[in-house]
């Protein structure tokens, strides 16, 4: 593949990648992609079913506005992360990727309480399948934060061990392109709910 | 300049020359062998797996067609192996009948064919055709291998459980599938069915995520798309299939266990058992078809793609001829591949959509039949007068061919709409998908085994054992599914235990055991080339760098590459992989690590002008590395 094997550079051996991004980002990539597929499998399962009638209509938990702006004001300050660890700020990456998981954390407490308040609408998981859809949907989507909080933490552990810096962003950067997806996908998931129940 | 840009780039590179240095310290047993990370050896464990796994479905396939063939039969000999599941009159159990044909079909579909085909040869083939050291992360190569391993295990021991494995079918539909009370293998054997499927979802995805990766990145200097041998092309389309229905199935399986285990009511609705209604409303049995099929469809495409990769390999290499329309069959697979995810409907013609949507789909199905036939027209054009070498994995490359055709055309009829409702769930059905899909796939897997072995083990396979296994098992394919059409036609349904009660169907017991007996003769078949497989690795006679004087790269490295596949440096790609019987060149092929500079007599005119370019290529690549 390359010849950099000591310490002498033999420039010319360097194979030519015209498509060449890092292969981790590009997986990630790969992986968002099969989550799309699988809530557009469950999005479009909804509408189907929705359009076979026999549907109960739900109100939307007002805890889910609350939660939707928790998650786009995380997306700003992981964004903000990713931006101090290209500028070699490490001081400031570590408290906005605190602040950031802090923030998802919040969300996940938040959807829980969403789901509080439907149980208290009367809106079960075992029952019409509106209500078991919207289970589904917020708790498939909620166990994607999940592993993306883990993503972060690992991030941040590498961070104070200064894995992380300006010449050094992958794990940042998938972690960030990773959490601006989810909340996008969330954004998409809450738009959607509104516009179908 | 260009060495200060370079910096950075170094650190990302660190992975390549550790993979570099693989080749020199020596794991132990459990690294090299077991939790290996080498691409060489996940291969390996996905084949000797597969292979493991397609003996035990053509074992089940076998006892049920004892069943069909001969109903009236005495079985109380297999008393030993099969215990409860006989009768008393020494017969097989109408429920475990249901559970045979289920675990057939989902270990040939899932097990079989898309992890011992895919996850063999995409981890074989890619990296050493590509020009790459290893996969993009052979860490999440391992865990590929052994999510599967998990997911098999869990499979197997359902065979075991005393209520019987999965029986509603490979396609699980609901409510048979979601109601533990429906039958017996509903109950405990559903559930490890769903997780093992959950398990084997996770396994493919992280394979075909790793096999995407490493197609798009990490290709050797020159080998652009335009060279990639036509096995890479396949897996690269297989494995975008994969990542893009698979999850569809995941969020079917999801529900479904939400169903069983949860009593929420995704699929079902208005069920009386026992004169008693079930709680569940609202439900919608098709949407699981639906869900399914989106899978189940583009399934069949991950089943077969990878197997038209291999034969456009290994026909090209042994007619001693370029493969005939290189972009064509590109095109026709990518083709294949879009299209297979829009015409999953047809397999519901009868679930009572409406005809109008049926014709749709009827329209999107039957377009299929153009790439596929671009494709059968290429092989028989890249034979046509070729300088053909009939090897074994020759001979079952063509097999597959003849495959195609006869189980493409059954296809053509299948895809109407308004045939279709005669013919659903018969027997032609069952003739149609195993030879298209079934037998076209493992001849194709075959192929590559008699192919890539001296590349897997450094041994050759027994050529003249593998003629007799070609005969017997494509003679015996033959026998087994085409009178499977004239039944089908009848109207015998497939899935039943017995038919001697109607009367219609008692003219065909000879030809059910006819049927029959053609199936166990295939099978024992099979022990000829497990022989020969296991003899081969230890006493097989040992191989040439370049045994069948092929071109594509993974002949250049030695009779036994270590792991990194390339001792030195890894040979730069000048042409594509085609070069075979180009006029004027000394041999009749031309590897693809040869420049053009050393093949002045056989270059054509344009060529002649690449030869500045392989000269220029250090600066060119310097002023790439920049970014």
């Amino acid at each position: 593949m390359d010849n950099l094997t000591t310490g002498d550079f033999k420039i010319v051996e360097e194979p030519a990648k015209p498509l060449a991004m890092e292969p981790r980002k590009f997986g990630m990539w790969i992986f968002m992609g099969s989550v799309v597929m699988l809530f557009a499998a469950l999005t479009s399962a909804y509408i189907v079913r929705e359009a076979e009638g026999n549907w109960v209509y739900f109100d939307m938990p007002q805890v889910f506005t609350i939660s939707t702006v928790v998650i786009l004001v995380s997306s700003i300050t992981m964004q903000w992360a990713y931006w101090s660890a290209k500028k070699d700020n490490l001081q400031n990456a570590k408290v906005m990727i605190s602040i950031t998981a802090v923030l998802g954390l919040a969300f996940v407490v938040l959807q829980w309480q969403g789901w509080g308040q439907l149980v208290a609408n009367k809106i079960y998981f075992v029952g019409n399948p509106s209500g078991s859809f919207l289970y589904v949907l917020t708790g498939v989507h909620a166990l994607h934060i999940i592993s993306a909080l883990v993503f972060l933490l690992i991030v941040l552990v590498a961070t104070y061990r200064y894995k992380v810096h300006s010449k050094s962003l992958v794990s940042i950067e998938m972690c960030t392109t990773y959490w601006h997806f989810l909340g996008g996908l969330w954004l998409y998931l809450f738009v959607f709910l509104l516009l179908y129940r | 300049m260009a060495t200060i840009d370079i910096h950075p780039q170094t650190s990302t590179h660190h992975h390549d020359d550790h993979a570099h240095e693989h080749e020199h310290h020596h794991g132990n047993f459990w690294t090299n062998y077991v939790f290996s990370e080498d691409h060489k050896v996940i291969a390996k464990q996905f084949l000797i797996t597969g292979m493991a796994w397609a003996l035990i479905g053509g074992i089940l396939s076998v006892l049920f067609r004892l069943q069909l063939g001969f109903p009236d039969a005495d079985l109380s000999w297999l008393k030993p192996i099969l215990g409860g599941w006989l009768t008393p009159e020494g017969k097989i159990d109408p429920e475990f009948y249901l559970a045979l044909v289920t675990m057939h079909g989902t270990i040939m579909v899932f097990f079989v064919l898309t992890a011992g085909l895919s996850g063999t040869f995409s981890n074989f083939l890619i990296p050493l055709q590509i020009g790459a050291r290893d996969m993009a992360s052979g860490f999440m190569n391992m865990l590929s291998y052994w999510f599967f391993f998990v997911s098999s295990v869990i499979m197997f021991t359902s065979l075991f459980i005393s209520t019987g494995p999965a029986s509603g079918g490979w396609v699980i539909y609901p409510p048979l599938s979601a109601l533990p009370q429906a039958m017996q293998g509903s109950g405990l054997g559903m559930t490890l069915w769903l997780v093992a499927m959950a398990i084997f979802i996770a396994s493919s995805l992280l394979g075909s995520i790793n096999y995407i990766t490493t197609v798009i990145n990490m290709r050797t200097q020159g080998m652009s798309f335009t060279r990639l041998p036509l096995t890479i092309w396949a897996f690269f389309f297989t494995a975008i299939i994969g990542v893009l229905s698979f999850p569809v199935l995941f969020a079917a399986a999801l529900l479904l266990i939400f169903d069983r285990s949860f009593g929420t009511s995704f699929y079902l609705s208005d069920i009386y058992i026992g004169g008693e209604a079930l709680p569940n409303q609202g439900g919608s049995p098709i949407l699981f078809q639906h869900l399914f099929w989106f899978l189940g469809h583009p399934e069949v495409y991950i089943v077969l793609l990878p197997a038209l990769g291999i034969t456009s390999e290994i026909i090209a290499t042994n007619s001693r001829k370029p493969i005939f329309g290189y972009k064509a069959m590109v095109g026709s697979m990518l083709f294949i591949a879009i299209l297979s995810f829009v015409v999953w409907a047809h397999h519901m013609f009868v679930t009572g959509m409406n005809p109008f949507l049926g014709s749709i789909f009827t329209l999107l199905t039957l377009i299929i039949a153009v790439p596929s036939a671009v494709k059968i027209f290429n092989y028989v054009t890249t034979l046509w007068k070729g300088n053909i070498r009939f090897t074994a994995a020759m001979l079952f490359s063509i097999g597959l061919v003849s495959f195609f055709l006869t189980g493409g055309i059954t296809g053509i009829f299948l895809g109407n709409s308004a045939i279709d409702i005669q013919l659903h769930d018969t027997y032609f059905v069952v003739a149609h998908f195993h030879l298209v899909m079934g037998s076209a796939s493992f001849f194709g897997m075959v192929a590559g085994v008699y192919h890539w072995f001296p590349k897997m083990f450094g041994r050759m396979m027994d050529e003249r054992l593998g003629y007799i296994h070609f005969w017997l098992t494509f003679l015996g394919v033959y026998l087994v599914f085409f009178p499977m059409h004239y039944i089908g036609i009848a109207g015998f349904p497939r899935r039943y235990y017995s038919w001697t009660n109607f009367e219609t169907f008692s003219g065909f017991a000879d030809l059910n055991m006819l049927v029959s007996a053609a199936a166990i003769l295939t099978l024992s078949a099979q022990f000829i080339f497990l022989f020969n497989f296991i003899y081969s690795i230890f006493r097989g006679k040992a191989a040439s760098a370049n045994p069948w004087n092929s071109t594509t790269l993974e002949w250049t490295t030695p009779r036994n590459p270590g792991h990194g596949n390339w001792p030195g440096e890894i040979p730069t790609v000048y042409r594509w992989p085609y070069d075979y019987s180009k006029p004027g060149a000394k041999e009749d092929f031309i590897p693809q690590h040869i420049p053009y500079s050393e093949t002045p007599e056989s270059n054509l005119p344009h060529e002649n002008e690449l030869i500045k370019l392989e000269l220029n290529n250090g600066s060119i690549d310097v002023e790439k590395n920049k970014h």
